[in-house]
């Protein structure tokens, strides 16, 4: 699936806003990305398998929290770094 | 061999390089610029690693590492982080401390975060884990109290001391919550606070003291001599001579117009009965700004039976700036190099021992520490 990497998390990705990543499930997603990119997937989800406080996930145009959801076919899954700093 | 400053910063790194005479620095970053560095330490042992504790403000933590001085960096392959699915729920926020292992153990770290936890590396920073003997203690859930017992961005366990004789003797501080000890690398703790005053706790009924929950704000070792402690506490500046149990605040000796509430402290690295602080105010609301906006320096050097004002060179008035727990340190030159960071971002140095201060530099961000190296 087409993933869209936020400005924040692109020293992981060498720069690239768009990246593709395979699972059936969110966390799959997640898993290969950090596979592909070491250190992304921690500084996106916490060792509780929360998402982080400044992070949003938007899945096929819908906000999502929960790992295990399953993927539908053809979504693509945005990162978002929400309000946060100052 | 060169003198540096790492100066960590709520938007980044900054490190500075002395000149032979510590008069001129030449400044180089930022690093991470606009992510908030809590902790940047130089590894005494090979005088040649750094680690350097960040988050980004909407990612989660981690530690990075460089080998050629701050030049490049690697993330840690396993940051710290609590166990998955531990009964807590506990996930690190920031680490906000780091500590370099005993010099027989080179490749031991250890870090502090928030919420309090203890992690240690055994591989240079590149994988961490959890000091099971801490976070999961009996008692460790009332030792570190609850959301009330922290600071404004989250409790913090600080001031990680290793005994430079023995590998296994192990010291941390906890805001709040108080100081702890342990002499077998950190498998069990107990608290070591007796004398500390909890101001900000109602007396205990039977008129006995807390044995925890107090609030240290930064621990230190005499370099000279590991015996002799010093802590400056939310509730006064204290001194220890171990094996003794019992804290003594010799903050009480503080000019009563200053007081004795501080968040660093500086110990001369020969002579374990001259240390340093910088007061802030700690009446009324609590602005924790130099008393009175004349920012100042307290130094003693008989161990706390009395302290002299040094202030040549600040601002005489309306400096409203604050020095934060980890943003003061010294060198181990003769005569001794004094540094700090401000909340408005300017880092002062002494080159007397504190006789006179000079700005070296100003239009920083907020400066969350500084710490010095001698890099080979």
């Amino acid at each position: 699936m087409k993933v869209v990497v936020p400005t924040q998390l692109r020293g992981y990705t060498a720069g690239r806003a768009e990246v593709d990543a395979a699972g059936a499930t969110l966390n799959d997603v997640l898993v290969d990305l950090d596979r592909q990119f070491p250190g992304f997937r921690f500084r996106v989800i916490d060792e509780q398998d929360r998402v982080r406080r400044h992070i949003i996930l938007f899945v096929g145009g819908e906000r999502v929290e929960d790992l295990s959801m399953t993927i539908p076919a053809g979504a693509e899954l945005q990162i978002i770094g929400a309000l946060s700093g100052g | 061999m060169s003198l540096e400053l790492y100066i960590a910063t709520r938007k980044g790194l900054w490190i500075a390089s002395a000149g032979a005479d510590r008069r001129t620095w030449s400044l180089r970053g930022p690093r991470w610029l606009g992510q908030q560095c809590h902790h940047v330490v130089l590894d005494p042992r090979d005088r040649q690693t750094l680690l350097c504790a960040s988050r980004q403000w909407h990612l989660g933590p981690t530690v990075f590492r460089s080998m050629d001085g701050g030049e490049s960096w690697k993330e840690a392959a396993t940051p710290p982080q609590f166990p998955k699915g531990e009964p807590r729920g506990r996930a690190v926020d920031h680490v906000f401390w780091l500590t370099p292992g005993h010099a027989s153990e080179p490749a031991v770290w250890y870090a502090g975060t928030s919420p309090k936890g203890l992690f240690r590396s055994d591989d240079h920073g590149v994988t961490w884990a959890p000091v099971s003997g801490f976070n999961d203690h009996p008692e460790q859930a009332k030792w570190v109290g609850s959301d009330k017992d922290e600071t404004p961005d989250g409790g913090k366990l600080h001031s990680i001391l290793v005994d430079p004789r023995d590998p296994a003797h192990l010291y941390l501080a906890m805001s709040g919550g108080g100081i702890f000890e342990s002499r077998d690398r950190g498998a069990d703790w107990a608290p070591l606070n007796s004398g500390v005053a909890m101001d900000f706790a109602p007396p205990k009924p039977d008129g006995g003291e807390y044995p925890y929950g107090h609030d240290p704000h930064c621990m230190t070792f005499a370099p000279s001599n590991p015996d002799r402690m010093w802590h400056q506490n939310h509730c006064g500046i204290y001194k220890i001579d171990r094996p003794n149990e019992r804290w003594e605040r010799v903050g009480k000796n503080m000019p009563k117009e200053t007081g004795d509430i501080g968040f660093p402290i500086v110990v001369h690295p020969r002579d374990p009965d001259t240390a340093w602080v910088f007061p802030m105010d700690g009446t009324g609301d609590w602005p924790r700004t130099p008393p009175s906006g004349a920012p100042a320096v307290f130094r003693t050097i008989d161990g706390g039976a009395s302290w002299a004002r040094q202030d040549v060179g600040f601002p005489r008035a309306q400096a409203w700036w604050t020095v934060k727990r980890q943003a003061m340190c010294g060198d181990a030159r003769d005569p001794v190099g004094l540094y700090f960071g401000t909340t408005n971002g300017e880092v002062w140095a002494s080159d007397d021992e504190g006789a006179s201060f000079h700005l070296l530099f100003r239009d920083l961000p907020h400066v969350y520490s500084i710490t010095i190296g001698d890099r080979a």
